[in-house]
């Protein structure tokens, strides 16, 4: 098994800080906006954009929720069960402008669940999707990023592993192969 | 990953430690489902359920369905009332004839202490047992579990006592199982001939004197007298059971603690409690009815991911 360094704790600093921007760019003051992070692993870099947003950019307020998709699988009786995770949503959805957060696109399933999940929450205005790391030629459905930290040609039995400093001790990016 | 150790929920006798953690945890993210504006999630949709009730239910039976449809499962429901049961039919017969509609999983209330064991040996489909008899309830033990967590943070190490008719009922043999996996006292209390013999083997107390009992507890789940499986007269009357073994305000008002309050339903108002008790804040009646059905879809979703 190798494991290769796609994204040091450096190079993930810059993204985030230009994920940010293009972010603010697009939202301003973010009023009308509701970041989600996916759960589980979409959580960690929602909370770090939201927060770096705050400190650095001097956005005030910013929603920020988690969604659980386990529910919302279309693989249900097909595979391993997962656990699933809390979803957080302390305000609706409705006529606001959300940003799903996660840390791989892969085959856009979990994407495809979320947009079912988040009509639990109201009808939004219109949905983006920022991604950390983008796996290209990969998809199984018609979903693609609207920002994208760094894309990745990685082939099928390979692993994109997301490391986070809150939660694993370290931010890095490996590429792990069988 | 996250699997429970049985295809079927026959009993809580049958499951371990770990299985009802998985449950009560699930139970947490179905929770936070029903309370949303949109309480349906779509996980079950290709699964159909037959709940097969031979015997009386208000609330397990709208429980189980409600569940199962918040699940977005499909659900037939059958009765014995108006059934080819009252034909001379046989359980399994009846069962397998329902299964032949592709029914994937069977929820089950029978009078008969066993019925959803026998039946899970002779037919294919995963069985759930909503009450056997005065032998098992699971379901209701395990939302019992979950409400006392709720409330009181964790079920291991607190204090519970179970009031009333133990002899008959299966909410107590279920309640026992729950309790003592999860690390809990248990004490039961009620007329010595509502007490079945050898119950300390299952490792809880016995104490005839309420007041004592009360004062011991964190918990007190109070039962109703199931005077529908009474062949003989177990205590002289209605009233000297509720002077004895019934909880008013005015008992709670002299523990120098406060106890938790809950009961399964149906309450017989003014017999095992009063109403005031019922409907105090000390009670947590009606958020152990409320938390059934997310423990009953986190069950309903634990089985169904075992279906092939």
């Amino acid at each position: 098994m190798g494991q290769k360094v796609l994204l040091t704790s450096k190079e993930i600093n810059i993204i985030l800080h230009r994920l940010a921007c293009q972010l603010l760019e697009n939202h301003l003051d973010f009023k009308d906006t509701a970041l989600i992070g996916i759960q589980p692993r979409g959580v960690f870099l929602a909370e770090r954009l939201a927060n770096l947003l705050k400190t650095d950019y001097g956005v005030k307020d910013i929603d920020l929720g988690f969604l659980d998709i386990t529910f919302f699988r279309d693989d249900f009786g097909r595979g391993e069960i997962l656990r699933a995770n809390m979803t957080k949503m302390d305000f609706l959805v409705e006529d606001r402008k959300v940003v799903f957060i996660d840390d791989v696109l892969y085959t856009g399933r979990s994407i495809r669940a979320a947009l079912t999940a988040i009509q639990s929450f109201g009808r939004p205005r219109g949905i983006e999707l920022l991604t950390l790391i983008d796996r290209r030629f990969s998809r199984h459905l018609p979903i693609q990023p609207n920002y994208r930290g760094r894309q990745v040609d990685a082939i099928g039995d390979e692993k994109v592993k997301v490391m986070w400093e809150a939660n694993d001790g370290e931010d890095m990016v490996y590429l792990i192969s069988k | 990953m996250a699997e429970l150790s049985v295809n079927h929920l026959l009993g809580i006798k049958y499951l371990n430690k770990k299985d009802i953690t998985l449950i009560l945890e699930t139970a947490d993210n179905f929770k936070e489902v029903i309370n949303r504006s949109i309480k349906k999630v779509p996980t079950l949709r290709d699964v159909t359920i037959a709940n097969v009730f031979f015997e009386n239910s208000t609330r397990t039976k709208l429980s189980f369905e409600l569940a199962e449809k918040r699940l977005s499962a499909d659900v037939v429901n059958f009765s014995a009332g108006g059934s080819s049961v009252k034909k001379g039919e046989t359980l399994i017969d009846t069962v397998n004839n329902i299964l032949s509609m592709k029914v994937d999983m069977v929820v089950l209330r029978h009078p008969n202490p066993g019925a959803g064991i026998f039946l899970s040996k002779h037919v294919k489909a995963s069985i759930i047992n909503a009450g056997d008899g005065a032998h098992e309830h699971p379901t209701q033990a395990l939302l019992d579990s979950y409400s006392i967590r709720e409330k009181l943070g964790d079920v291991g190490g607190k204090k519970v006592l179970i009031v009333g008719d133990i002899l008959h009922s299966r909410v107590a043999l279920s309640n026992i199982f729950a309790l003592k996996l999860q690390g809990a006292e248990v004490k039961v209390c009620g007329p010595r001939t509502l007490i079945p013999k050898h119950i300390e083997s299952l490792g809880v107390s016995v104490e005839t004197d309420l007041q004592k009992a009360l004062q011991w507890c964190d918990v007190a789940n109070m039962l109703r007298v199931q005077n529908e499986r009474m062949d003989i007269s177990y205590f002289p009357s209605t009233r000297e059971y509720t002077q004895q073994f019934g909880v008013n305000k005015k008992i709670l008002d002299n523990l120098d603690k406060e106890i938790v309050i809950m009961h399964p339903g149906p309450i017989n108002r003014g017999v095992e409690i009063t109403s005031e008790v019922a409907d105090s804040d000390r009670s947590i009646i009606l958020h152990q009815v409320e938390n059934g059905v997310a423990v009953r879809m986190a069950v309903l979703y634990l089985l169904a991911s075992k279906i092939n």
